[in-house]
Parts: C-alpha cells; structure tokens; sequence
C-alpha cells in the first residue's frame, strides 16, 4: 500500500485561540461554553447561512431536544426547518434522503445512541450507498447527530457507543468532537459536507465548559489533532475518552512518563499521519475506547499501526476498550468504562517491554 | 365485478366498457384521453412485455445473471404512469420496467443493472429520463425517500399554488410483500402527518415470491392506510383505463395539497418473482389460469378492436415491439464490463483518502501482470 494521503493536521489544541490572537481579534469572540450550548450555536449558524439546511429529529421543538442542543431554533427559524418528527428512526433518516434529493440538507437528531438501530438500514442500505448507486449524480449531504457514551449513569440503550457500525460502512463518514470549540466548527463543517455525515456527540461531555472562539477557523473535519505533546508513549481517543487520556498523561508525567494524547476527531477516514509520526517518536501506543474492544475502530488502528509502523514500535499496540458484553447496569458503568487508571495499566505494560 | 364490488374498472375482461359504481366519480378522466393516448396506452403494453420477454431469454442465456419479469403488470404500470405530469416524480421499486419506459428512460439501463454493469443505470437527476427515481431492492425503502421528496416539494412551494404547471406530486410503487414493511408503515405516518402530495401506488400481484397476499394480510389491502388517515381506493390493475383515470384523480388531489393517496391495483405476477423463482412449488395453477384470462393485454385490444381499430395498427405494434426487443439484444451484446474505476470513483462526492489510495493500488496491482507478461 501507498502511503495514505492525509489532510492537513492541525497539532496545536489552541490552533483557533492561536489564529486569532495572530490576526488580533479581539478575545471577546472567545465565550466559554458547554458543548451542548456550542452546538446550538453551531446549528443556528448553520441554519442562518443555508436556507436549504433543516433540522429533523425527535422533541427537538419547543423542548429543544432531549440534551437542549436545539434549544430555541424551532422558534427562531420556523416548523418546517426546524422539524419535530413522528416517533420513528427509520422514517427520519428515510425522508430525510428524499429532502437530500430534493437539495436539502438534513440534519437528523438521533436521541440516544442505542435507538439509532431502528435508523440502520437506511444509513446502511441507502443513505451510504445512494451516491454510488447513481454514479455519482447526486449527493446525500445528511448529518446524523448521536449523543453517545456513558458516564451519565442511564438506563438501557442510552450509554452505548456504536460508531464502529457506522465506521465500517462505506460511503459515511463518521466524526466525533471531544471540546465545544471543535464542536461548534465541526458541527458547521459536517453540515457544509456532500457526503452523509455521522456526528457522535459524547453526552458526558455536553455540559463541562471549555472556550470556544468564534472568530477562529476551522480545523479540517477529518484531521486528527495531537493536543498533548510527550516522547514516551502515545494514547489516542476520541470523543469523552480524550480528557480521560488527559488525565491519564497527568497521572504518567508524575511517574515519570512522557505521554503524548492524540484526539482521533475523525473516525472514517482516520487520518493517521500525526498518528504515526507520534508512534515513529513515542515507539509505543495504546488506543482507548468506551465501545467493546471486539472489532472496534481501536482494532483497526492497532492494526494498521502495525502495519505501517512496525520497525517504529517497541511494543505492542495495547487496547483499552469498554468490555465486550452489553452496557451494564449504570450502577456497573465505572468498572466498565475505562478510565484514567485503566488506561494506565495499558501504558505501563507497554513501558515495560 | 358485482355491482357492490368496491373495486373501480371501466373494462370488462371481456373489453366491454362498463364502468363499476365506484368508477363513476372518475369517469370524467377518461374524457381527455385521444384515441392516440389509447394506442400509446396499447403501444407501451406491447412493447414492455415483448421487452420482458427478452430479457429472460437474455437472462437464459447468460447475458445476465437475473432478470425480473414484469409480465402480467402492464396495465397497473402503463396507466398510472401515463397520468403523470413531466413535473411529477417517480419512486420505482425494481418491477416497474413499463413506468420506466412511459417516463422515458432508455430501458436497456435495466439490463445492465441485472446483468451486474452499475448499481443504478440511469441518472434519476437528467431531465430526459422523467424525474424516473433508481430501482430500490431492499422492500419498501424507497416510499420514505418519496415520501421526504414530497416534504422538499412542499418547502419549494410547488404544491397547492392552483397552477397546473407548477404543482407538483411523487407517486411511489410497491408491491403486497412491501406493505409488511415497517418503512411502509413509516411513510404513511410521515407523510400523512405533513400532509406531503404522495401517491402510494400498491401492485397487489398476489404473491412475495413464494407467499400468498394473505400471510402478509387479513384485511384487504387498500385498506391498510386508512387507519394512517390516508384515503384510498382499490382498482383492477389489469384495466388501464382504470389505473389511469383514478391514478390522475389522486395525483390532481396530491398535487392540490389535500395530502397522501393511496391506490391498491390489483393484479397478478404471471412470471415468476425472479429468473431464479420456481413458481411450479407454490403457484395454483387454477389461480394462474383465471389471471391469464384477465390479461390486460388482451382485454384493452378488444376494447381498441370495439372502437374500429383495425388489424394493421395491432400488426404495426407488432413489429415494433419485435424491433424494440432485437435493439435491446443487440445492445445488451454489444455492452462491456464497466471500469474498475467506478468500484471507488462515485462512493463520495468529495475526495476521500481511503478510496484514493485503494484504487491507486489496484491499479498498480493490476499492472504489475501486464509487466510480467512483459
């Protein structure tokens, strides 16, 4: 294989902040914000640049979705872009292909990850495919929005992560932002793209702060981002894992160990050039995620790290992985999800070969 | 048909017209049509079953590796395809050869998506082949897209306005298996909950490959929408007149904003499901026999026969079906595999890494056995 051509990287966690301080915009574009609240400014400046843009999805009306991230765009722009929608995954998705054809651009609310399998075959068997099947002739310029992931202490079907699924299908791409920043751009950026678009939210992430500068640019949708720099061992995530592997790096460098914190953002495709070049400088990797570790897109990395990066690495490509069962009980959710700790575990057994 | 029959037909099996009572309110559709809209009627008839034909000899013959009859559905499918306006748009499932040919594609793309050349075949977004939508093989998927189609319509403001030109509806088609679909279901809450300009055009054709309408149904099933709020009518889909006039009727009501249709055609699949069926294990033959005699075929030429038309104009179509089937098998031999380009070229619209590099590699891989041979 070729090497893989790869977007432009960004590698600084401040790049945006950076840019503007450079062109001196003033700092009060920069709000602190929760993801939650950086999405709906994301959508509204999105449904105020595109008239051809439209929100679907459940109770995302007058209650503004179940997490509030639509909160106040019904009244703003109106029921018909701002679509509270019969009960039913797989009627979202499928109509929202035949507005795509008409030269909308829908964006679908999924409410909680595990009610996106009603959805599947349309994301799957049409909406992935559409654009090939016609040779080209049209696009399906849909963004499926899904809260997922645990740590919010749930029932059943509302703490899963199922991004793998989508991941392996061809004709979607997936992302998943772990900071409100990249949430509002990301968001916009997803909206702004001809192909369809899965956008995992981590709902454990929707309402700590962090700043987001609205007078930034964007980083490129599919751009992984090294956001903690380090010469020992490299951690990679996305989504909520992102600020456990922070942790994780904090807990390494009182022990000693330089540890550098990859955020994956882009699920499919993977841009795997900052992945590597860290790997050809750490030589060691351990890749975590909340879904089951069994065919995961941390299998798939390990594997083409390997591939690609096997005379850079002094040990296994380790994997910290929800376990492979159903989402437990939230009473067990702790001892499933990996945290700071467990990550740890992995990186002192790759330190120690 | 009894008098209390609840189905609208306008001929007779015998070719008589004689509407049925509930025909009368769509009697008035009929008042337009020329007699060169009923030869046109009888002329995609011909032309698709002859097509049809074809295209199971082709398949018989290795050209492709499926085929998919449409024999016996003639009517159903000329009828409500010809009350369609240019502006309309179609949602076909993947039997609807004749809606195709009425709305102007070049049919051989049928060909060469069973024979496994594309996935599609036609380009839904050319004006030249009559807003005709892709084919859909998963059951019943492609009313939602019709049925979101009609939400974009209704945001474009082309739906209601009163003119004639502008107003604008989707018909979508489907089949008996297809209304167990939860995706079926789901259209008719969508769309009857925005009140969209959609047709539901059922093919009742008795069977799901193997399975009998009644295992999919208890009740009949023009039926089923009205529990959604949509209103609906059932017809002798072997009776063009009939598939035309209240097909033109509901569309008029789509496009006039009063909201989703709902039409069960009923008819009879007098091929088997696919080239790879084997209706001998399950079809009655007494039911076979009684369809056959109702052929829609059959029936619209003794009704042309009663109106005057003569031996030459049916000798004429004759040929011309004759001269259309010869073309397609000319064609179909004349094609050639497709390029492995188009395995990567169209799954995005927008670059994209993973398919740049894995297409760069085949074709280097590919190459290196021509440097061998070198």
């Amino acid at each position: 294989m070729s090497p893989i051509e790869t977007p432009a990287t960004v590698t600084s966690p401040d790049a945006p902040a950076a840019a503007a301080a450079a062109t001196g915009v003033p700092a009060s574009r920069v709000e602190e914000l929760p993801m939650a609240k950086a999405l709906n400014a994301g959508l509204r400046q999105a449904l105020a640049d595109d008239p051809k843009v439209l929100l679907m999805g459940e109770d995302i009306g007058p209650l503004g979705g179940v997490f509030r991230v639509t909160e106040g765009l019904q009244a703003e722009f109106g029921k018909d872009r701002v679509v509270d929608t019969p009960l039913a995954e797989s009627g979202i998705i499928g109509t929202a292909i035949g507005l795509a054809m008409r030269g909308y651009r829908p964006v679908c609310e999924i409410q909680f990850d595990g009610f996106i399998y009603p959805g599947f075959d349309q994301i799957t068997s049409q909406l992935a495919k559409l654009t090939n099947r016609g040779g080209g002739a049209f696009s399906m310029p849909v963004v499926i929005r899904v809260p997922y992931g645990g740590h919010i202490g749930a029932v059943e079907h509302h703490q899963e992560s199922p991004e793998a699924y989508f991941a392996h299908t061809a004709g979607l791409r997936v992302v998943s932002p772990s900071t409100p920043n990249d949430a509002y751009w990301m968001i916009q950026e997803a909206i702004a793209s001809n192909d369809p678009v899965m956008f995992f939210e981590p709902k454990s992430r929707y309402w700590p702060k962090g700043p987001v500068d609205f007078a930034g640019t964007a980083a490129p949708l599919h751009a992984s981002r090294v956001v903690r720099t380090g010469t020992d061992v490299t951690l990679l995530a996305h989504g909520a894992m992102v600020s456990v592997l922070l942790q994780a790096a904090e807990i390494a460098a009182e022990e000693g160990i330089s540890a550098e914190v990859v955020d994956l953002r882009s699920l499919s495709p993977v841009d795997y050039r900052p992945i590597l070049d860290s790997v050809a400088k750490t030589g060691r990797l351990v890749v975590a995620q909340e879904a089951p570790g069994f065919v995961s897109l941390g299998s798939e990395i390990a594997a083409t790290v390997a591939e690609r990066a096997f005379y850079s690495l002094q040990a296994p490509v380790l994997r910290v992985s929800g376990f492979d069962t159903p989402f437990p009980p939230a009473k067990l959710e702790t001892l499933y999800l990996p945290d700071a700790d467990r990550v740890m575990e992995a990186v002192d057994r790759a330190m120690a070969y | 048909m009894s008098e209390s029959t609840p189905t609208v037909q306008f001929l007779t099996v015998e070719g008589e017209f004689a509407p049925s009572g509930p025909a009368e309110e769509y009697a008035s559709y009929l008042e337009g049509l020329t007699s060169e809209d009923l030869r046109a009627f009888y002329r995609h008839m011909v032309v698709i079953r002859r097509f049809d034909h074809e295209g199971t000899n082709l398949q018989r013959q290795g050209q492709m590796a499926l085929w998919v009859p449409s024999h016996g559905q003639e009517a159903a499918q000329v009828g409500s395809a010809s009350a369609a306006k240019p502006q309309d748009h179609v949602f076909p499932s993947y039997r609807e050869h004749a809606v195709g040919l009425v709305r102007g594609i070049d049919v051989l793309s049928i060909v060469e998506l069973l024979r496994g050349n594309t996935h599609g075949g036609w380009d839904p977004t050319d004006p030249t082949n009559g807003n005709f939508h892709g084919y859909t093989l998963v059951i019943g998927s492609h009313t939602l897209h019709a049925t979101g189609y009609a939400m974009g319509l209704q945001r474009d403001g082309v739906v209601g306005t009163g003119d004639p030109e502008v107003d604008t509806a989707v018909i979508s088609y489907f089949g008996d298996g297809a209304t167990s679909q939860g995706d079926v279901s789901e259209a008719f809450v969508f769309s009857a909950s925005s009140q969209t300009p959609n047709v539901f055009f059922l093919q009742n054709n008795q069977w799901a490959i193997s399975v009998p309408v009644r295992v999919q149904s208890r009740t009949p099933l023009y039926l089923r929408s009205r529990g959604f709020g949509i209103p609906s009518v059932q017809i002798d889909g072997n009776d063009v007149l009939a598939s035309f006039a209240v097909t033109a009727k509901h569309l008029d009501a789509a496009r006039g904003g009063e909201g989703p249709q709902f039409i069960e055609a009923l008819t009879y699949r007098i091929g088997a499901h696919t080239s790879s069926d084997d209706p001998t294990k399950y079809a009655d033959p007494e039911e076979h026999a009684h369809w056959v005699a109702r052929d829609p075929i059959l029936r619209f030429e003794k009704y042309l026969r009663s109106l005057g038309e003569g031996d030459d104009f049916f000798a004429e179509v004759a040929t011309e079906a004759e001269d259309f089937a010869a073309d397609i098998r000319h064609r179909t031999l004349a094609l050639t595999p497709p390029s492995p380009a188009i395995m990567f070229d169209n799954v995005y619209s927008e670059p994209h890494p993973v398919m740049q590099e894995q297409k760069l590699w085949l074709e280097r891989y590919e190459a290196s056995f021509e440097e061998e041979k070198a």
